[in-house]
This record gives structure tokens, C-alpha cells and sequence, in this order.
């Protein structure tokens, strides 16, 4: 079992991105560390800029630099990209459609200890609400190389959502592309739905299932704006209902994009593991996934609530 | 070389010809921002017609110096100009505002010559630093130029790129701040004191230029002095009349956001003759 941090592969990857290309410029407010864009730093110091603790700065100055016609990467804590910041993503960066693409770290209730102030668990929403924006959660390290240098080449603002913890490579998930849901197992009882750290658990899940005799459909939704809705209508037509489970509150993350187009074109049971109306706090990750019903026990459970 | 008078007679008749269509651009349209566009039009006047190195028919000329508005309602100011410059044609004035139109009710990239959105207040310095890095980063000559209005300095985000532009030590970087003393709930000074404002702007690490902002004379020596400054960002801390030009408007807060009626506009287009 491969064990890989999402952060160390897309410094990796920015420098490999920025060999071949001196248009990209990287930012970051004092956590270059933790973001791994201090590999980025070290190889092109020329190209990039720490903004300090300033996050409004980085993204509003990310406006400027892409003005003249570079690709800018953005990186700091989900937390602060997504709420401090909100205003400059939503007017500045989104709105005049550059190809920002912010890189946002630490997202999710496995930060672990330092708790709630830096446990984003509202991000996925708020950002899903710009317009012009576009959303993607890798599921694990090798994924994590193939979104940034897909968002790399993409038009306009991304937001990449990466966690804090090692995540497990994911087998046999196919080729990835912006936008498609990657189905991980067949099956016509019931669907999970997932993103980023849980896609592993819903996988652990859908192999307890089988042992019960139920076949789950584990999709791996990558790409939550845009969402891949054949994918999703799909599993509402041929699977008995959709669980969703994501670390991110139950109010408009994966689960509430899901809802809306099975709500609209082919309602479903839709049953929705997430952080309900809670923030976080201290803990060991895996004690805090416990704690917020988010492990493949739960996802389990949920699956078979579904189908009986 | 122009003679340097006649060079200043001509600049004061543009920015007479920018008030004279802010003026009637925002009668047409029956709302936006007057006091702060007849405020900085001298100020931003000299610079499209006589500082920017630009290419009107050639918006995106690499080479081009940068203008940002930060403070973006006063839009009107920048349309007349871009128009006038020869941006787009004069009558696209006559829209602004309207469903549909190249010139909406704050800045944005539909309109040929502007390069950032803008209109939620303090986010503009940052714009402008960061088309200042690419300039060192591309070691292009390219200068940016950037308006601030007095009561967006309330604004933290102003502060965050005021050490930013410092720290990077931006010499390609003019900030324009338009001193009228006035912000829509009343005066600076009594709604949220900015003084002492040359001290700040000084212990951010800036070289600060202090002129009378109606001067056309002293706005183009402390563009030129500007200029000069190696090592560092320069600000203009321009003092200026809010609602300059226009008798009745003159430092009255009611303007800072309210369009000229139909029988207003004529009496302040009778001034501007």
C-alpha cells in the first residue's frame, strides 16, 4: 500500500510544470512549507513571490500577475484561500476569468490537532457559488500530478482542494480526465459517491458490501464543478440511491451538487455523510472521522440503509 | 519638444472636455459617481495624453504602461478618458450602465483598455503590484499607474499591498492617491480618520509626492519625479475638490454618488464651457 502526501507531489509537480514553462508564476503566504511550493522556490526564485501573511494580498496581486498573461498557482490553507480571501476570489479572480489556479492545502477535518480555526469544512461551497469556477478534489498522490497539470493547461480559475494527511494511492482508476467521474467499482445496488480522502473508505466499504452480497458503485467525483452529471444521472437510474460522503459539510459541498441534478432530472434516495452543521475540532484524524460518522463503517452502514 | 505651457493649456482643455462627458454620461444614465470622477480628472487626464507610454487601437501592446482604477465607481472618469483616447467610439459613452453595455456600472474587461475588474474597494494596489512583478520578472520597461480614493485607504487590503510593493521594492509602480477629503457617509476625517496620511505611506517604505491635484503643472513634474525614484514604489497624494469643476457639486457629499438631474447637467455643462 502506497502511502503519499497530495502536497509533496504537486510541488513536485509545479516544478516539473515549471521546466517546461516560464509562464507559470507561484504564490503562497507563509505556509510554503506546508504547501510543498517551497519546491517550486527553490528551483525559480525569479518566479516566485512570497506574499507573507496576507492572503487577500496573494489573491487580488494573483489578478495582476495574470493580467499580463501568466498562469499563476496560488497556495496557502483552504481555510484562509477560500473564507479570508473570498471577496478578491469571487471579484477579482473569478470574475475576470484568469487562469488562476489556487491550490488550497490542509482542507477537511483530517488537519487533525490544530482544530477547528483551520479545519475548512465550507470551502467546496463557497466556492461552487462563483461563477467561472471550477472545482477539483484528487483522491490521492498520483491523482493529485495529473489535476494540476490538467488545471495547468485548462482555461480560467481552478481551486484544487488537497489534504493534510498521507492518502493511500488508489488503484485501476483509469485514465483522469477534468470532468469525468471515475466509476472505481461496478455494481448496480447501490452508489457512493466520494472525493479526496474518502474515496478510499468508500472503497473499504464497497468490499465489506460485497461480502454481504451487495454490489456498491464507488465513483470517484474528482471534478466537482463541473459536475459530471451522465455519470451521476446514471447511478441514480441503475443503482437503488446514492451516498455521498465527503469531508466538508453536508451543506453545499459534493453532496448538495449531487442533490441538485437528481433533484431535477431523476430524484433518488440521496443520503448525505458530512460534517452536519458542525464545526470541527482537536483530535487524530482518524478519531475525528469517527467522530463525524465519515469512516467505511458509516459508509457501510448508509449503503445498506439504502437498499433494504 | 512641446512647449511646456502650451503642452498644460492643452491638458487643462481635455480634462475640461473629460468633465463635460462625465458630466453628460451620467445624466444619461441617472445614476453612478459623480464627486469622484470630476475630483481625479486632471490627474488621470495628464496621464493618457501626455505620461502613458499606450496604444489605443492596440489595447494589449505588451509594452503598454498600465492604468488600474481601484476605486472603481468612479468609472465614469476612466470611460471619458478611454473614449477620448480613442479606445472606443465617443458615442458607447451614451451607454453606460444600460443592460448589455461595454461600460458597466463598475469597470470590467469588456470594456477595450481596462485590465482588471474592479469596484469592491482596496483590492486595486495589489492588482497593480502584481503587473509590476511580471514587469521585473519580464524585464519589460512597462510603468502601472494605479487610483486610489482617500476612503478606500480604510480598506486593510490597501495596507497588505502597500508593504508588498515595498518589500519587492516596485519602482515601476505610481499610486495615485485622490485627496478630496470626502467619502459617501460624509467627511474622511470624521467618519474614519486616514491622517496622518504622508507619514504612513512614508513608514510603509514609499516616496511620497504631495501636489495640488487641480495643478496641471505640478501633476506632470511629480509624474516625472516619480519616475526617478530607483528602489522603491512612488504615491502622488494628490489634494483635490470633490466634484472639481462644477460649482454646485464642490466638496457636497450628496454627489459623492448621486447623477446630475437633466436641468443639473445643463447648468454644469454652462460651467465646464
Amino acid at each position: 500500500m502506497e502511502l503519499l502526501y497530495q502536497r509533496d507531489i504537486y510541488g513536485k509537480t509545479l516544478v516539473e510544470l515549471g521546466k517546461q514553462n516560464s509562464e507559470i508564476i507561484v504564490l503562497d503566504a507563509d505556509l510554503s512549507g506546508s504547501t510543498r511550493t517551497n519546491l517550486f522556490a527553490r528551483e525559480f526564485p525569479e518566479r516566485f513571490f512570497n506574499i507573507g501573511v496576507a492572503e487577500q494580498n496573494m489573491m487580488a496581486l494573483a489578478a495582476g500577475i495574470a493580467s499580463c498573461g501568466k498562469t499563476v498557482f496560488v497556495s496557502t490553507f483552504a481555510i484562509f484561500a477560500s473564507g479570508r480571501a473570498w471577496d478578491q476570489v469571487r471579484n477579482t479572480v473569478a470574475y475576470n476569468n484568469f487562469n488562476i489556479k489556487i491550490v488550497a492545502s490542509h482542507a477537511g477535518l483530517t488537519v487533525g490537532q490544530d482544530g477547528s480555526s483551520h479545519q475548512a469544512l465550507e470551502d467546496i461551497a463557497l466556492m461552487r457559488v462563483i461563477p467561472n469556477m471550477n472545482i477539483v478534489v484528487p483522491c490521492d498522490g498520483p491523482q493529485t500530478a495529473d489535476v494540476i497539470k490538467a488545471v495547468t493547461l485548462a482555461k480560467g480559475p481552478f481551486y484544487v482542494r488537497l489534504g493534510r494527511p498521507k492518502f493511500v494511492t488508489i488503484g485501476n482508476k483509469g485514465e483522469f480526465k477534468l470532468g469525468k467521474a471515475q466509476v472505481l467499482t461496478e455494481g448496480n445496488d447501490v452508489s457512493i459517491a466520494v472525493c479526496g480522502f474518502m474515496v478510499n473508505e468508500a472503497l473499504i466499504a464497497a468490499k465489506n458490501l460485497l461480502q454481504k452480497g451487495v454490489k456498491a458503485r464507488v465513483i470517484n467525483v474528482h471534478t466537482i464543478k463541473p459536475l459530471d452529471r451522465e455519470v451521476i444521472l446514471d447511478a441514480a437510474k441503475t443503482t437503488k440511491g446514492i451516498v455521498v460522503c465527503e469531508e466538508h459539510s453536508v451543506i453545499g459541498g459534493l453532496a448538495s451538487a449531487i442533490d441538485e441534478v437528481v433533484a431535477e432530472n431523476f430524484p433518488v434516495r440521496v443520503t448525505r455523510l458530512g460534517v452536519k452543521n458542525r464545526y470541527g475540532q482537536s483530535g487524530e484524524p482518524a478519531e475525528l472521522l469517527k467522530e463525524y460518522n465519515l469512516t467505511s463503517t458509516d459508509i457501510e452502514k448508509a449503503a445498506l440503509a439504502v437498499i433494504s | 519638444m512641446p512647449n511646456p505651457d502650451i503642452q498644460i493649456r492643452q491638458l487643462e482643455e481635455k480634462a475640461k472636455q473629460i468633465r463635460r462627458l462625465i458630466v453628460q454620461m451620467l445624466a444619461k444614465a441617472g445614476s453612478g459617481h459623480p464627486g469622484g470622477s470630476l475630483s481625479a480628472a486632471d490627474l488621470i487626464t495628464a496621464l493618457y495624453f501626455s505620461v502613458m507610454r499606450i496604444k489605443p487601437l492596440e489595447p494589449h501592446w505588451p509594452e503598454r504602461d498600465r492604468f488600474h482604477l481601484s476605486k472603481g465607481h468612479c468609472c465614469p472618469l476612466w470611460y471619458a478618458v478611454l473614449a477620448e483616447a480613442g479606445y472606443f467610439p465617443i458615442e458607447k459613452l451614451w451607454t453606460l450602465r444600460q443592460l448589455g453595455s461595454i461600460l458597466q456600472g463598475h469597470p470590467d474587461r469588456r470594456t477595450p483598455g481596462v485590465e482588471v475588474a474592479s469596484g469592491s474597494l482596496g483590492q486595486g494596489l495589489s492588482i497593480a503590484v502584481g503587473m509590476c512583478l511580471v514587469g521585473k520578472v519580464d524585464k519589460k520597461e512597462y510603468r502601472v499607474y494605479c487610483l486610489m480614493g482617500d476612503g478606500e485607504t480604510q480598506e486593510g487590503n490597501i495596507w497588505e499591498a502597500a508593504m508588498a510593493a515595498s518589500h519587492f521594492k516596485c519602482d515601476n509602480l505610481c499610486a495615485i492617491l485622490d485627496y478630496n477629503g470626502f467619502q459617501i457617509d460624509g467627511k474622511v476625517k470624521d467618519i474614519m480618520n486616514i491622517e496622518p496620511v504622508i507619514d504612513k505611506w512614508r513608514a510603509f517604505g514609499w516616496n511620497t509626492i504631495e501636489i495640488e491635484g487641480h495643478n496641471m503643472g505640478q501633476i506632470l513634474s511629480a509624474y516625472d519625479q516619480a519616475k526617478e525614484v530607483k528602489g522603491k514604489p512612488s504615491i502622488i497624494i494628490a489634494h483635490t475638490i470633490k466634484g472639481k469643476g462644477v460649482s454646485f457639486m464642490e466638496n457636497v457629499v450628496d454627489f459623492h454618488g448621486r447623477a446630475p438631474t437633466k436641468e443639473e447637467a445643463e447648468k454644469a455643462l454652462q460651467e465646464l464651457q
